[in-house]
Parts: structure tokens; sequence; C-alpha cells
């Protein structure tokens, strides 16, 4: 049979979330800011300017081996910190079953960080997710369109000064108000009662 | 020169083919575009979206609490993972731990779902592929699992069951007899179904090479769950950053080696195996004990100590005292029944007609100038305000607090320290991930969802390249995407 | 030849309808075309969400649909109503509204789910708060989702509104 059924290990093996920040400290330290722990997970906070390196770096090192690229996402904090957006790359390594968190800071004025699809295809679309929501441009990505919301929408709708419930009727998407309008028009050919 | 000639003549051009949002009702709205040369495919692009309903932002707006039904709407097919993914990880954003029988009741249950989303995959995928009869015999397994959702918490599809802390209630004697009939008689239906189609040469033809992506590649691709391990790599969450009651339990994982769609399928039916007997295990284990974490701040409280008010025999009514009331309008704008009017400043007065006791006026004003009058249904302004005038007594005055904190845990939610987490669990699907950024306050900064279903539609260009037409649809079945959970 | 029906037995079986045995009945022209419609109600798949999950359990074995005479179509050019099962996205509305304008009339529309109904527990920016802004709906079906009897329900309702109707068969409406 192709398939069989393996027992895998429960063991907790992998190196110390601290001692990864210890070492992407001692590889680029001019690049970390900061490093914060909360719950006995390990986020390190860098600038966005060398990130393809630092990437390359956790996911090529023999003793790291990020290979899974579980999630990449951006926060907005409006006014809570001095640069707007943060991209959070969080990774994970199967083999040695340790998991980091890179936050990489992105400005208002200049929302560009490099693309890492060269590095995880698998980031693909979480980028054009990224872009779609928040606007964050990235480049050398193959194809960045919008993936969410339809192409010609206007806005960026998790950012935190879009409104929850959308733009009023009148300035809304123009695929729906012009379906709105016709239907209004072909009312009267409904059969009533 | 003839050559020239012929290759004009029989010059063929790439034909550009939609397969639209609207299509038979097994996945939903997905939207392809296939750009093919005959009948063999040479790009592929997938257009989602079209069920983005704003999960993440809506989520920004409402508490912890608030939040957990919007986790069923996502993967709609097994919705009891997605509820315990949300739970494990505000419980672990909390700092508290749900007791052991809860842990328990959650495996259970989270198994339970797993065979129901196999189930469903199977039904789907083979109705897709032609085998019609798979369709309706998964749907019978179904009905029974469904069933057994409905005797636990009373809803079938969208239940909201597990809660942050445990669970909502416990599980009755009668569900635990009925479970284990269960899992005694379904590894001969899941021997139906492999009799159906496993060894069947088309199934094989249809299956048997197709979608083929190699271990590195689809860990690159960001695959999880068994459309990864098809490919052979040994990637559980389960067994890697075990949760709940799954490092009490034994239990193997099937991992395949060729990586194409038969494997998938043949992992995903011994995976139906196992959960069977993951069940069987915690029942058998099953200890004693509470439901719910005994933390106060953190956990919604039972609601018998405002029954005196709440219960929908208790014929109370609201009104407004004329002598306290400041006239400040907060509690016309919170009536959803618009039943207060008044102008500012002076007092208000509450129509009770259109009253429908739900006591948000009372926990809104903060002037202390709502009274509950039991007993005071129907009765008139008059009456009212005669019985207004005696105090109230202490039960009712001990239940009107216990509401006022019910309502504040609910709208507010409770103080959570500021940090951020992430915490993945392995749900039917592949690995479901929930990022939080809390500020302090009782609701998420940012709450993000990280959908396998997402991830996996778009690795279908790199799965469909070089196929035919037809394989496309094996594919889109074999990854086993629900467009609720890839849209949000 | 006129049948006297002084001496010949007819039987009044309901308000309109006669029948003169063993094989003969007398009724109205829109009564039989009413009931040759609502006993074969021939539904475009359409779902979109969750609710699609329970149309589909509402026509498997369990709860059966097909012996109502209805039978899931794929195109709705060979189908006479649509039920829209989930949440309706604006970017969803362009080809909500095609697929119906595909319909050969008469046609019908249920609105299956608190979604399409009017929202349903998502008021966000994306999220059209109804289907019935830019459709006409003939039954709205509530629940989230709906349990397969309360469509059966809802579309025993379609079934007595189309009994109903009178002269939808003929042009001069």
């Amino acid at each position: 049979m192709a398939v069989t059924e393996v027992r895998i290990s429960i063991h907790i093996a992998g190196l110390n979330p601290k001692d990864i920040a210890e070492k992407i400290k001692e590889q680029f330290p001019d690049q970390v800011i900061e490093v914060a722990e909360f719950r006995d997970q390990v986020s390190v906070i860098v600038k966005k300017d060398q990130i393809i390196p630092i990437l390359k770096y956790l996911h090529d090192d023999p003793l790291l081996s990020f290979d899974h690229l579980q999630d990449l996402t951006a926060v907005d904090y409006q006014k809570k910190k001095d640069i707007r957006f943060e991209v959070v790359y969080n990774l994970y390594s199967i083999r040695y079953r340790h998991h980091i968190r890179i936050r990489a800071q992105v400005p208002e004025n200049d929302p560009k960080i490099n693309s890492v699809v060269p590095i995880w295809a698998g980031a693909n679309w979480h980028e054009r997710e990224c872009y779609d929501m928040f606007g964050i441009v990235f480049i050398g990505h193959p194809d960045l369109r919008r993936i969410l919301m339809p192409e010609d929408w206007e806005g960026y709708p998790l950012r935190k000064d879009y409104p929850l419930q959308g733009p009023a009727l009148e300035n809304d998407w123009p695929g729906f108000t012009e379906v709105l309008k016709r239907s209004k028009e072909l009312r009267e050919f409904e059969w009533e009662g | 020169m003839i050559q020239k000639e012929a290759e004009k003549i029989f010059e063929t051009r790439e034909l550009n083919v939609n397969m639209g949002p609207q299509h038979p009702a097994t996945h939903g709205v997905l939207r392809l575009v296939l750009d093919i040369d005959g009948e063999t495919i040479v790009k592929v692009t997938p257009y989602v979206g079209y069920l983005h309903r704003g999960i993440e932002k809506l989520g920004e707006s409402l508490s912890y609490f608030q939040a957990l039904p919007l986790t069923d709407r996502m993967d709609y097919v097994s919705a009891m993972s997605n509820n315990i993914g949300y739970c494990v990880a505000v419980e672990k954003l909390y700092g508290i731990e749900a007791p052991e029988r809860a842990k328990f009741i959650r495996t259970i249950v989270g198994e339970m779902s797993r065979i129901a989303n196999h189930l469903l995959w199977l039904a789907t995928h083979a109705l897709d592929i032609g085998a019609m009869t798979v369709f309706l015999y998964c749907f019978r397994e179904r009905e029974w699992i469904l069933d057994l959702y409905e005797m636990i918490c009373g809803a079938r599809l969208t239940v909201t069951y597990p809660r942050v802390g445990g669970v909502r209630n416990d599980v009755p004697q009668e569900f635990l007899d009925s479970l284990w009939k269960f899992t005694d008689e379904f590894p001969s239906r899941i021997l139906e179904y492999e009799t159906l189609i496993d060894q069947n040469r088309i199934w094989l033809l249809r299956t048997k090479g197709i979608g083929v992506i190699s271990a590195e590649e689809a860990v690159s691709w960001g695959m999880t769950g068994p459309t990864l391990r098809g490919s052979g790599v040994t990637y559980d969450i389960r067994k890697h950053m075990p949760y709940d009651a799954y490092d009490k339990v034994e239990f193997d994982v099937p991992i395949g080696t060729e990586g194409d769609t038969y494997d998938r399928y043949r992992c995903r039916m011994l995976e139906m195996r196992q959960s069977n007997s993951i069940i069987r295990q915690c029942i058998e284990k099953l200890p004693t004990g509470p439901v719910m974490a005994d933390a106060p701040k953190f956990t919604l409280q039972p609601k018998d100590a405002m029954m005196p008010i709440t219960h929908p025999t208790k014929e109370v009514a609201y009104f407004i005292e004329e002598k306290a009331c400041k006239g400040c309008g907060m509690c016309m704008r919170a009536c959803p029944a618009k039943a207060i009017f008044g102008e500012k400043k002076k007092p208000h007065k509450i129509d009770q007609a259109l009253c429908l006791q739900c006591a948000t006026c009372f926990v809104t004003c903060k002037f202390k100038s709502m009274k509950i009058i039991p007993g005071g249904k129907g009765l008139s302004d008059e009456k009212l305000a005669e019985l207004a005038a005696v105090p109230m007594p202490e039960e009712i005055a001990k239940a009107a607090e216990h509401l006022v904190k019910h309502f504040e845990f609910i709208k507010k939610g409770p103080k959570v320290p500021e940090g951020e987490l992430y915490v993945a669990t392995e749900v039917p699907k592949g690995e479901l991930g929930f990022y939080f950024v809390s500020d302090g306050s009782g609701k998420p900064y940012r709450m993000r969802l990280r959908a396998p279903s997402f991830i996996h539609a778009g690795c279908l260009p790199r799965l469909c390249v070089g196929h035919l037409v037809a394989d496309v649809i094996a594919a889109i079945g074999t990854i086993d995407i629900v467009l609720g959970e890839c849209d949000r | 030849m006129l049948i006297d029906t002084s001496t010949v037995g007819l039987v009044e079986v309901e308000e309109g309808t006669k029948i003169l045995p063993p094989n003969v009945i007398i009724t109205t022209l829109d009564k039989v075309v009413n009931w040759g419609r609502l006993s074969s109600l021939w539904p475009t798949t359409f779902g979109l969400a969750c609710c699609a999950i329970e149309m589909m359990a509402a026509g498997a074995a369990h709860y059966d649909l097909d012996r109502f005479g209805i039978i899931f179509r794929g195109s709705p050019r060979q189908a006479d109503c649509m039920i829209v099962a989930g949440t309706v996205t604006k970017k969803m509305v362009p080809v909500v509204r095609r697929v119906y304008d595909q319909i050969p009339e008469p046609r019908y529309v249920i609105a299956m789910g608190s979604c399409a109904c009017t929202g349903g527990v998502f008021r966000t920016y994306s999220t059209v708060q109804g289907c019935d802004t830019f459709l006409p709906v003939d039954v709205y079906v509530p629940g989230c989702p709906p349990r397969p009897e309360t469509l059966l329900e809802g579309l025993m309702l379609l079934q007595e509104k189309i009994r109903k109707e009178r002269a939808r068969w003929s042009p001069w409406r």
C-alpha cells in the first residue's frame, strides 16, 4: 500500500525561540529593533530593508530550517506606533519543531516591501491579500492585484480608517450600483399577483 | 512550403474558458479561467473573493465572546473544529485552561467533525468524478453525526458548542451510548465506500497520477493537512503542538508516498478510521468534573441568578422613575424596539406595548433611574408608578446586578493582557491558524484567520498544469476547499 | 354531444373541480396549469455558503426532495426557480442577477437563510443586506442555517403561492 500509517512522536524538540532570536541578532545586528515575548512565543521586530536576506538565512540555515511559512499578514497600528504598518511572518520548522515570528515595520508614506515569493512559493496569495486589504505593495511579486475584493474596488478595507459598513450607497462599487439601477428598471416587467 | 501552408491551415489557438462562479453547489463560488490548448491545460487562474464577508474586520468590533459564532460560518462543513481552534487560541491569550472533561469532550466533537468533513469531501469528490451512489451513502452517515450534534447542543450545522474555557454544557449519557454504537458500526460503512470505489478501474484512472506534487514543493507552497501528508511530509499539528486531549490518546497518522490524488484520497479514508478509534478511546477515558473553567473574569457565568428577571414566564415590567431620570437620551438610543420616547433634559417614558423586556435600557442607564417591577407586565403607567415607589426586593436587586455584569462581559469583554499570539490547530482541511493582536481591551485589535483553503486554492495553478480539463475537477476535489473559509 | 348533468352523477371534489366518474374532470385552466407547475418545481443550483450544505442535505436521502418533484437542474435555462442559499456579496451581485435573468418565465425566487433575507450576521462593507435589494423574492426562509424541514416548508409555501395564481399562462396579462 502506498499510504502507510505512521506513529509520530510527540516529544518537544527544537531550539528555544529566544536562542533563535539571539542568532538573528548576531547575524543582522543593525536590522533588529526589538525582541518581544508573550506566552512563550518570541517576535523579532526588524527593519524592512534587509528582509530577504534575513528570511533566506532562516530558511536555508541547516540548524534553523524554517521551511514552513505558516502565515504572512499585516497589522495597522494607526496611531499607536510611529510606523504605521507591520508585516508579520509566522515561521515554523517541520524538522526541528520550533516557531518564530518576524515583524517588519513598513511606514505609511512608503508602503513597499520586498516580496518573499522566491523563497516560499505559497507567499503569493498571502501577499496579494495584504495588498488588497492594506495597500502594502510587494516589490518583485509576479502578479500583484486584488484578490478578495473586486478588481476595481477603491479603498483598503482592513485599514483602521475604513468604515466597517463600507462606503455610502452613492460611492459604492459601480458593478453593484449598476445592477441595482437596472433591476429597478426591470421591475415593471415582474409578475404582480 | 507545403509544410508552412499546412501549419497555417491547422493553426490552433489557445482557448480561454470560464468555469464561472455558479457551478453545481458542491464547492461554492469559485471561478476558474482556463487557458487550454485543445484539451490540455496551459494555465489556470483562480478568482476567489465571491464570498468575502469581512469576518476579520467584523471581529475587530466585537468582543472575544461575540466573535465566536463568526468562526462557525467559515468552514461550515466542520463547524466544531473551527470553534475549537478559536477557543484554544483565546484560552492561551487569556492564560486560562479548560478542565479535563471539557478537553476530552472537545476532542470527541473535533474528531466527529473530522469524520463529517471527510464524508462530505468524499461525497462531493466522488459526485464530481461520477460516482453518484457514494454521495447518498455518505449523507446517510453525515445525518447520523448531525443528529448526535443536535442531541448535545441543539444545532446541526452552525453549532457554537465549544466555548472559551470549556464547552457550553455537559453531554448526556444517551449521547455517549449513541456515539459508541456509531463507532461500532462506522468501520463497516467505510468498508462499503471503499468497496465501491477503491479498486474501481475508472476511479484509479481518474485519480492516479493526477495533481502530483513533491514534498519540498508542497511545503514551499504552504500546503498542510492531508493535502501535504499525501506527498510524504510528516506534519500533523495534533502531534507537533498537541492541544486538548490529543497527547492522551494513541493514534497513527497516515502518510502517503506518491503525492497524487489517489494517495490523498487514501490518507483521508485512513484518517476516518483513526478518528473512529480516537473517539472510542476518549469515551473510555472520559473523566468526571466540570465542563467550564473556573475563571470568573474570563468565562460567562451561568444564568440561573438572573432568572427572577429574565425568565420568559416572569412578568416583569421596566419603568423609568421620573424623579431620577436626567433626560440624557442614552436609553432611547440603545433601545432595540424604539419603545422609549422623550425630549432632551426631560424625563423619558417607556411605551409598555412596544417594550420587549430585554433590559438593554436598564444596563445603559448610569443614573439608576430604571426600575424593574415584578408582575408589572400589562399594567397601566399610574399603577407602575405606584409600585415603583416600593423599594426593590432583594432577590430582584441581586438578579439585576448579575444581569448588568453579564451584559458588560458580553459587550465589552474581559480585560486581556497586551500582546500577540499565533496558535494553530489541525482542522480536517489542514492548519487553521489564529493570529491575535491584543491591545488590552476586551476586543481584538487584529484578528487574523489563516485558512487552509485559501492557501490550497492558490496551489491550483501548480496542480493542474499539463492535465486535461476533466482533471481540474479531480484537482479541486482533492485539495478540499470550502469557499467560506477561503474568502472569510 | 352535451352531457345532461341532471341525470349523470357529477361529484364536486373541491371548489371549482367536478368529476364525472370514472375519468372526466371538469375544472378551470388555471387550476390545471398551476397544478402542473407546482408539482414539478425545478430549481437551479445556487448554493453560495453554509445554507448550500443544508440544501444538499434536504436533497439527499433523509429529507428527500425528489418526492415533491423537485430536481436540481444545473443550467438556469432549464429551471423554473432559484433558491438563493447563502450570503450574497457585492462582488457576486452581477452574477446572481445574470443567472436570474436567464431563467425563463414563470420564475420564482426563494431567499434561504438569514444572509439572503437580510444580510444576516454580516453587516460589513462587502455584504449585501438582503438579496431582495436587486431580486424580486417570493418566499423568505429564515434560519441560520434553516433546517431541511424549514426549507421544505418554504417550498410548500411557494407551492401554495403558485396554486393561487390567476391567468399566468395567458399572453393577456
